[in-house]
């Protein structure tokens, strides 16, 4: 990897050599977790946050138990315990976590943007987006590809159809970005109601008929449907007829070839999205991903752990505002 | 008697279809005359190579003050629009309280006279507590002060309530001002649905939810045959919408913000909160399109919308960010941009900020007529700067030209013959 990444914002900032590193690097920690003593020293001394202020079990414990197998000191917080119940801000919170010192911050929040936002002001802390509002989620993507590295026949050149609601999904986007990078194909299968505007900037092909964009598929990506958010903003009038339309069945899997894969980001409904024989078969490898995403992770934190540079003085905010200005050439 | 001279500068009064290299001798406070020997003075000011034009009038600003007034205040905002080059400018209603009792109206008044820079022309709130559900007393506002009406902030959202205010206000003669915006698309939104905002991950605005509005809006000022404005156009089939009113002959008029013909959506990528605003910033086609109108006509004033906020309002992600910037003190470089571009004539860009404000709000400002209040104008429209949000004199920072350069900078801002503003500096 050429130069030393400091923050995982997302798939957008990645080179495809960065990725692929990624991915490598994950993939040699897959077998870390398999031990009978499942604990290595590189991160020993580190200290990692998770900050999470959406709900989250799978990513923030993959989080956490990436970081405690390799040593580093790892600590939780929730938006339930955390001070914004008392009204603090976010920026005030993140400073303060900040002036703790720790090496990295992981970050879930539901407004996009979030750890750019952030990392203005904490110039001496490392964050990764453990997924913000609609806009990305990296790790998920790492882990999808180190899935279908190791449990299919690559993601080079392959297609893989995201179904759900893309509209609102940072997965989907994050792939979309990535798959121009690594030069695999997006189906995307949605109602209108559940794309947003202007998706085929991504070079995607856009299906509206589920069954028509399976064939030719080496990879079917079901999304969680938000069940609350389809029908209370009309997207969608009954999760029985998404089901119906969008759901993954045994005679939709039967459309697609021996060789296609089946994967989730989790958590699933059971009978909404996914019907429960195709998440239970052989071509699902969702716990793969499951398992998959604390290697990656584990590898995360190595790539960025300590490369934020060491604080010599507390800088004021608007000094710190007008140099990230600076640096995204916003001024003279 | 206290006599100025401004000297040598070229004078473009559009509301007197003036534009020629020549003197303005000023006495009491009044313009006394214009011409190549227009007199002698005990103070003279000089204007070679400057443009000297009537104040400016900027009919679309929040002062935030009763209420906010740690975002802004009548002093801060007349401090602002003086060094701006604007002498009269009109508030927008949503302060707190709301501008929609004639005392409150009155108190903004005063509170702008005894600061003494710039004229405060209040919008009244065409609904109580603009919540489009009863009608403000408009005659009583009026009688206080009140030059036109809005829910500005907020549409007046049910057709029904439209339709009477459009009416009631009609009947007067008072003017309607609509934020044009159908809440129900663009719920949740910060910023225009595009390309961008998928790009980021966020809920846009569509541009149908301005076009659904006007198009609304315009059949009931048909039918009741009112007069009516749309704040801040954004889309280019507003603009169209306008312009086919217009050429039916209906009394509907609009106003564009220099953001809007000046910037487009890219200005959000990387999350710019000072690039959040409502409408929001559109695609170049709006942009093309807002020029265009201003172009042809179809939008005769040019308005800022000023909008301060507290930088803890904007320092929380774009989806929670306010929405809203500056925009006095970039109003004239930006507009400036125009004249450049060939779009409008140094006059006709003028006019957009003078007399075509006064005429549609019936002020008695805008031009250099003689007799008139002396307020006045002088600006190089050469001169490059670089606009710095911490030497605004706002008390707000939220602006998307922080850093850039900006071509054309106000001299003297003068108000009822006085020099209130000079070369950076607001003379009290």
């Amino acid at each position: 990897m050429s130069a030393v990444m400091q923050h995982l914002f997302g798939i957008a900032q990645l080179s495809k050599n960065q990725i692929e590193h990624l991915v490598n690097l994950g993939e040699s920690f897959i077998e870390l977790s398999r031990r009978p003593i499942k604990k290595a020293p590189t991160l020993r001394g580190k200290t990692v946050i998770n900050l999470f202020f959406e709900n989250s079990t799978r990513t923030r414990t993959s989080f956490e138990i990436a970081g405690k197998r390799l040593s580093a000191d790892v600590i939780n917080i929730s938006a339930s315990t955390s001070a914004t119940k008392k009204g603090e801000s976010l920026l005030d919170t993140g400073e303060t976590l900040a002036a703790m010192q720790p090496h990295v911050l992981v970050i879930r929040h539901s407004i996009a943007g979030t750890c750019e936002f952030l990392a203005d002001f904490l110039p001496h802390t490392s964050i990764v987006n453990a997924g913000d509002g609609g806009h990305e989620h990296p790790t998920q993507i790492l882990t999808d590809l180190l899935t279908l590295k190791t449990q299919a026949g690559g993601y080079d050149g392959i297609t893989m159809t995201i179904v759900g609601d893309i509209a609102h999904s940072r997965v989907a986007r994050s792939h979309l970005l990535a798959a121009q990078k690594l030069g695999y194909k997006v189906r995307v299968v949605a109602p209108k109601t559940l794309l947003p505007s202007h998706i085929e900037q991504y070079g995607c092909e856009v299906f509206h008929d589920f069954d028509a964009a399976i064939p030719g598929t080496d990879a079917l990506y079901m999304l969680r449907v938000q069940t609350e958010r389809l029908t209370d903003n009309c997207s969608f009038p009954s999760i029985r007829e998404y089901h119906e339309a969008y759901g993954l069945n045994s005679r939709r899997l039967a459309l697609a070839g021996d060789n296609c894969v089946v994967m989730h980001p989790g958590p699933m409904n059971r009978g909404v999205e996914i019907a429960s024989d195709v998440a239970d078969s052989v071509r699902s490898h969702i716990l793969d991903q499951v398992e998959h995403g604390v290697a990656v992770r584990m590898g995360v934190l190595t790539a960025l752990c300590g490369s934020a540079p060491d604080p010599v003085k507390r800088t004021p905010r608007r000094e710190l505002e007008e140099a990230a200005m600076r640096a995204q050439g916003k001024l003279l | 008697m206290t006599t100025l001279l401004i000297k040598g500068g070229r004078v473009i009064d559009p509301a007197n279809g003036i534009d020629e290299i020549s003197d303005v001798l000023i006495e009491d406070g009044r313009i006394a005359a214009i011409g190549k020997k227009a007199g002698k003075a005990k103070t003279t000011i000089d204007a070679t190579g400057l443009i000297v034009c009537p104040g400016l009038i900027d009919m679309h600003v929040h002062l935030r003050e009763p209420g906010q007034e740690w975002k802004e205040d009548i002093e801060s905002g007349s401090r602002a629009a003086v060094a701006g080059g604007v002498t009269s400018m009109c508030c927008m209603p949503n302060t707190t309280p709301r501008l929609d009792h004639a005392g409150v109206v009155r108190q903004v008044i005063e509170r702008a006279k005894q600061v003494g820079l710039c004229d405060v022309h209040p919008i009244g709130a065409v609904s109580r507590n603009l919540e489009g559900k009863e009608l403000s007393e408009m005659r009583e506002l009026v009688r206080a002060g009140a030059v036109a009406f809005s829910d500005d902030g907020m549409p007046i959202w049910h057709a029904g309530v439209m339709r009477k205010a459009l009416e009631y206000a009609s009947s007067f003669d008072f003017l309607v001002i609509q934020h044009a915006e159908d809440l129900e698309l663009t719920a949740g939104g910060c910023m225009n649905e595009g390309r961008i905002s998928t790009q980021l991950g966020v809920s846009g605005m569509p541009a149908v939810g301005e076009d659904d509005m006007v198009s609304r809006d315009i059949m009931l000022a048909k039918l009741v045959d009112a007069r009516y404005h749309v704040a801040h156009i954004s889309t280019q089939g507003a603009v169209e919408l306008v312009r086919r009113a217009q050429a039916e002959g209906l009394k509907v008029s609009t106003e564009a913000a220099p953001h809007h013909f000046a910037l487009t959506e890219e200005e959000l990528l990387g999350f710019n909160v000072d690039a959040k605003m409502s409408p929001p910033l559109r695609t170049e086609e709006d942009r093309l399109a807002v020029i265009e109108g201003l172009r042809d006509g179809t939008i005769s004033v040019i308005a800022t919308d000023h909008a301060p906020h507290h930088e803890d309002d904007k320092r929380c992600g774009l989806s929670c960010a306010a929405f809203g910037i500056v925009g006095l003190e970039s109003l004239l470089p930006v507009s400036l941009g125009l004249e450049r571009d060939g779009v409008l004539s140094m006059s006709g860009l003028i006019a957009t900020m003078t007399s075509n404000p006064a005429k549609l709000l019936h002020l008695e400002a805008g031009s250099l007529s003689e007799g008139a209040a002396a307020d006045v104008c002088i600006f190089n429209p050469g001169e490059k700067w670089t606009l710095d949000r911490n030497k605004l004199f706002s008390k707000s920072r939220n602006t998307p030209w922080h850093g850039r350069e900006m071509t054309g900078r106000v001299s003297h801002t003068l108000k009822g013959g006085r020099v209130v503003y000079q070369q950076g500096e607001i003379l009290v």
